[in-house]
This record gives structure tokens, sequence and C-alpha cells, in this order.
């Protein structure tokens, strides 16, 4: 076991190695010219002030030194300085990283309690018109654009009905909670403020409905195909045949060993929450990683895109190896 | 592949059936033939857009701004006056061949890659498979997101975007594919008979193992359709004036009044691609006799 999980973090170390690598070159060899992008046109057609500036930020330098330049930049904890915003991108990052956490932790969650359960039942009551319905529910989860998905359920329930609150993620006149960890259902919580928390939840509903569409319909699949495999198993017609009720012979034997395809696929999706996140934030002004992505890129500011995209590969990353781990704890034959 | 999936299709459509039979056709073939209609209509519309519209879409009037649906336009009209209807039937000629480009590109590289990584093994298998792991590390949007910014706005470029982070789950599927086939007794005779591993590779192995390939083709142009549009919703895609789906979502997501500005583009996107889903739903149950719905 122990030797399983030092190999897959050592592969781990390697691929994130060669993510930067990958970043580097892409943030490296693009055909717009960044002292043109960054530079006006008459500080650039200025020769000597081009190669000083060149020079300060080591662009002189050949590709390979640049590149370890970068590394031990990385080493540092420092991902560059963001053209927009003129900060560290590590500072951006860290101001807007719990915004993202949040909403994803709640839409996830959304997605297990609704998804999974639908699944079990699509499976159990097999070809009946709940499985039909969750069949449709989870295809047109799947198939709706998130962008989109998010504009309607705020130009519904906000514009029309008028019954869930505007974009943010909070009462625009109300004050943020003092900041102990960012996410402000916990901060709310902890100042003891329970109005701030109700006008937190309140804004996270319908962001994480939108966030959770796409992930509740793959939930729901993968549970019910994995359900009605392990349905056929002999262990469970054993446990029929001992007379146990259908229910128990469902949540005590079938469900445990249909959860593990489940488990892999939620940590895979709880990753693409986490870094998918760039389209719902957009559309409800969510101060996330997701809109930072966004305003980057709309903004094409570089070291900024470079800076999320090596922590979100980071990330899954991490969350992979999670995934592989916990597989191997469930089931003992992956390690061999 | 289509010969085995005409043949049911044809019988239930000469003779007739009993009910109960009629209702198993359906069961079993309902919802991919209703994707497919949907995909073929949307394909048969884009093509003959010039033909059934009265405008253009670029034509701009002033005056027009931001009428709701109406008799004159029946989508109504967007912040410069031009008919969304229009606008919305050009967007199928991108979103449709933007998705079968990044799609059929995608599947054809990542397929010979594959292939090659099985049927070499060594190193060009581990160099192949290694340099997929790689590109699977990242999330496709953010990966995709980067590139485009780096390669500047525009359709060309956000395809090859697109494609850099596409090929991969093709490559890994077709090199479990041919690992299978390379084991047949086939492939042994045909390298006893003396041909180059190119020809055996491309004209024996490839065409016996791209059932999976095709369900995975088929479902992917959908979610090909979803991530150009948007890139485009975050003003990478196309450049406008190009009308273009997830570009003109964006272009009216401040409007909640005037909802149909966005509305609609997104709802012609969301209905293409349950079109792929039922039909990649349906040929993945004909092809999986196990995952049958019965």
């Amino acid at each position: 076991m122990l030797r399983y999980v030092v190999s897959r973090l050592g592969l781990s170390v390697v691929m994130a190695l060669l993510a930067t690598l990958v970043i580097f070159l892409i943030a490296n060899t693009v055909p717009g010219d960044p002292v043109l992008a960054q530079l006006g046109d008459v500080a650039a057609s200025n020769k000597e002030f081009v190669a000083a500036w060149r020079a300060k930020y080591g662009l002189d330098l050949p590709l390979w030194e640049r590149y370890f330049v970068f590394l031990k930049g990385l080493v540092h904890g420092d991902l560059g300085i963001s053209i927009a915003s003129q900060r560290p991108v590590l500072d951006d990052i860290e101001q807007f990283a719990p915004a993202t956490l949040e909403l994803a932790s709640v839409g996830f969650l959304l997605a297990l309690v609704v998804g999974i359960p639908l699944g079990i039942i699509a499976a159990v009551r097999r070809d009946s018109w709940i499985d039909h319905l969750a069949r449709l529910v989870s295809l047109v989860g799947v198939s709706s654009p998130t962008f989109w998905l998010a504009f309607i359920m705020l130009a519904l329930f906000y514009g029309g009905l008028q019954v869930a609150p505007g974009p943010g993620r909070l009462d625009p006149i109300a004050f943020p909670p003092p900041t102990v960890t960012g996410l402000y259902l916990v901060d709310t919580a902890l100042a003891g403020d329970w109005a701030a928390f109700r006008d937190a939840l309140a804004h996270l509903i319908l962001p994480s409905l939108v966030l959770a569409a796409a992930t509740l319909g793959l939930l729901t699949r993968t549970t019910r195909a994995s359900m009605l495999e392990s349905m056929q198993q002999d262990y469970v017609r054993m446990a029929r045949a001992k007379g146990l009720s259908e229910w128990r012979v469902i949540l005590g034997h079938v469900l445990p060993n249909a959860l593990i395809p489940v488990v892999t696929l939620g940590g895979l999706a709880y990753a693409n929450l986490l870094t998918g996140a760039v389209m719902t934030e957009t559309v409800f002004s969510w101060p996330g990683l997701g809109r930072y992505t966004f305003t980057s890129a709309a903004a094409l500011d570089f070291p900024a895109i470079m800076g999320i995209t090596l922590i979100v590969a980071v990330t899954y990353l991490v969350i992979n190896l999670l995934i592989d781990i916990s597989y191997a704890l469930m089931d003992p034959r992956v390690v061999r | 592949m289509t010969a085995t999936a005409a043949r049911p299709a044809l019988a239930a459509a000469s003779v007739p059936l009993p009910a109960s039979r009629r209702r198993r056709w359906l069961r079993r073939y309902g919802l991919a033939s209703l994707g497919a209609a949907i995909i073929l209509a949307w394909i048969l519309v884009a093509l003959l857009a010039p033909l059934i519209l009265p405008y253009l879409p670029d034509t701009v009037e002033v005056t027009k701004r931001l009428q709701p649906p109406e008799a004159a336009h029946w989508l109504g009209t967007d912040a410069l006056g031009r008919d969304d209807l229009t606008r919305l039937l050009y967007g199928a000629r991108i979103s449709l061949s933007t998705g079968f480009i990044v799609v059929v590109v995608g599947a054809v590289f990542g397929t010979l890659l594959g292939g090659i990584a099985a049927y070499a093994r060594g190193a060009v298998e581990e160099l192949i498979m290694r340099a997929t792991d790689l590109v699977l590390c990242f999330p496709p949007i953010i990966l995709a997101l980067a590139i485009a910014a780096a390669l500047g706005i525009g359709t060309t470029n956000t395809i090859i975007a697109m494609l850099v982070v596409w090929w991969p789950k093709f490559a890994r599927l077709a090199r479990s594919l041919v690992l299978v086939q390379r084991s047949h007794e086939y492939v042994e005779a045909a390298t006893v008979v003396g041909l180059t591993p190119a020809r055996i590779l491309l004209r024996h192995i490839i065409p016996n193992a791209i059932g999976p390939l095709v369900v995975l083709v088929t479902l992917d142009v959908g979610n090909a359709i979803i991530t150009f549009a948007g890139l485009s919703f975050l003003g990478l895609g196309v450049v406008p004036p190009t009308p273009e789906w997830g570009s003109m979502v964006a272009e009216g997501r401040e409007l909640v009044e005037q909802w149909w500005v966005a509305a609609f583009p997104g709802l012609a996107i969301l209905t293409i691609v349950l079109g792929f889903n039922f039909l990649g739903d349906g040929i993945r149950d004909w092809l999986d006799p196990k995952a049958r719905r019965r």
C-alpha cells in the first residue's frame, strides 16, 4: 500500500513539473510579442527602452535559462505580477479562491444529494417513469450550456419572479463578514451574524444549482449504470435468497459496491466544479477564480492566465492522486 | 455500422407492426432517431439559411433595436437591430462546422497516435501515452482558454486551441482498442504475409476497432459545440460581427429585460447538443448489449 502511494505521489510530482514546462512554453512561444502588448506604441518604437525593458524581465535570456528563472520563482511562490491588477498573481488567487471553494462545494453537495438517490431509484425502478425522468434530467443537465443556464436562472428567478437575490455573494449594501476563512457561510456563522448567513446562503442557491446541473446528470447516470451492474452479481442473489428485504439488499449489498466508480467520477467532478466555474461565476458576478480567469483572458493578462492554469493543473493532480489512493483503499485489488 | 443500424429501421418502416413491437422499437431506437432527426433538421436549416430568411445576419437597423419577438422578427432583434432568427440560423453553420472539425480532426490525430502507441509498444508508446496524460492533467476548458488567449481571438485559433486538448481521449481509447485487436490471429496472419506495419494498422486493425470510437465521436460533437460556444461566450471564439451562438448569449447577457437576445441562442445550443447526446446514447445501447435498456 505504502509503495503504491509513494509511486503515485512521485508520478504526480513529475507530471506537475511537466505541467510547468507546458505552461512556460505556451507563455513564451506565443506569436504575440509581450513587448507590444505591455508597452505603448511610443515606448515600443524606442529601441533602447525596449532592450532595457526586455533585460528587466529577463526576456533577453535564452529560452531554457528563462525556464529555470521561472521555476525558481515558482519555488518561492512567485507566479509573476498580474498586468491587470498590478498585484502578484498568487495574492489575487488567494483572494479569489475561497469564493470558488464555497460555490463549488455547495454545488457538489447538491449534485450528490440529488444525483445519487436519483440514480439509485432509477436503477431499482428500472424502466418506470422515474427512470425515464432521471434519464431526461441527466441528459438535459449534461447538454445545457452553463453560461446560458446561468442567464436563464437569473432572468427567471431574479429578473422575472424576483424570488432570488441578484448576482454577487451578498446584498450590494451589506458588509462582508470579518475574514477568517473567506468562506462567507463559515465566516458569518463564526461572527454569529445570522442575517448575513441567510443572505450569503440565498446568494449561493442559484449559482450552485447552475454549477451542479451537469455534475448531477453525470452522477445520476453513473450511479444508475453501476447499480444495475452490481445488482446482477451472485452475492446479491445470495442476499435475496437469504430472505433479506429488498431495501436491505439494495442499500446494504448493492450500493456499497456500486459506489466505487461513483467515487472516482465524483472526485473528478469536484475537480471540474472547482475549475469549471468560469461561466457560472462570470454570469453571477461571483468574485472567484472563475471570474478572475475570465477577466484575465478578456484582458489577455498573461501572467494571470498562466498562474491560474498552473494552480488548476496542480489541484487536478492532487485530486486525482486522492482518488487513486481512496480507490486503492476501497478495492485492494488495485494495488496488487 | 450504418448497414446494421439501417436494417431494423427499414423493417420497421415497411411492415406494419403490432403495437407491442412498435413500442419495443420506439424504446430501443426512439431516442436515437429523435437525436438524429434534431441534428438533421439543424444541418438542413444551416444549409438553407440564405433561402428561407428575408434578412442578412449583419444588416443593422438602428430604429428596430431590441424589438421583442413579433411577426416581422420571430425571435426579436438584438441591440444593433439585427434579426435574431437570422443570426441564429447562420450561427448554426459556425457551431456545427467547428464542432465537426474539432472532433473529426481530433479523433483522427488521437486514433493514429493511440494506434501507433499500441502497435509499436516500448519507448514510442511510453512517449505518446505520457504526453496524453500530460494534456489530460489540465482541465480542458482552462487549457483551451490559455492557448486561445495566447494565439489570439479568431475561429481558426480557437479550433487549434481546442484540438490541442481534444486528441488525448481518442488516443487513450484507440490505444486500448488496438491492444485488444493486436492479439488476434488476423494481425499475425497479415504480418506473416508481409504487410507493412502502417498498412496493418490502417487497413486491418483500426477498421476492426472503430465501433467504440464512433460512439465517442458522436457524443463528442455535442461537447465540442458547447466548448466552442463557451470560449466564444468568454470572448475568445469568433470575431464580431460573425453570428455565433456563444457570443450571441454574451451580447444578451446583461439584457435581463430583453431576455430573447440571450435565451434563444442558448436554447439552440441545448437542442443540438441534446440531439447528439440522444444519438450517442442510442448508439451505445446498440453496441453494448449489456447496457441495453430492455
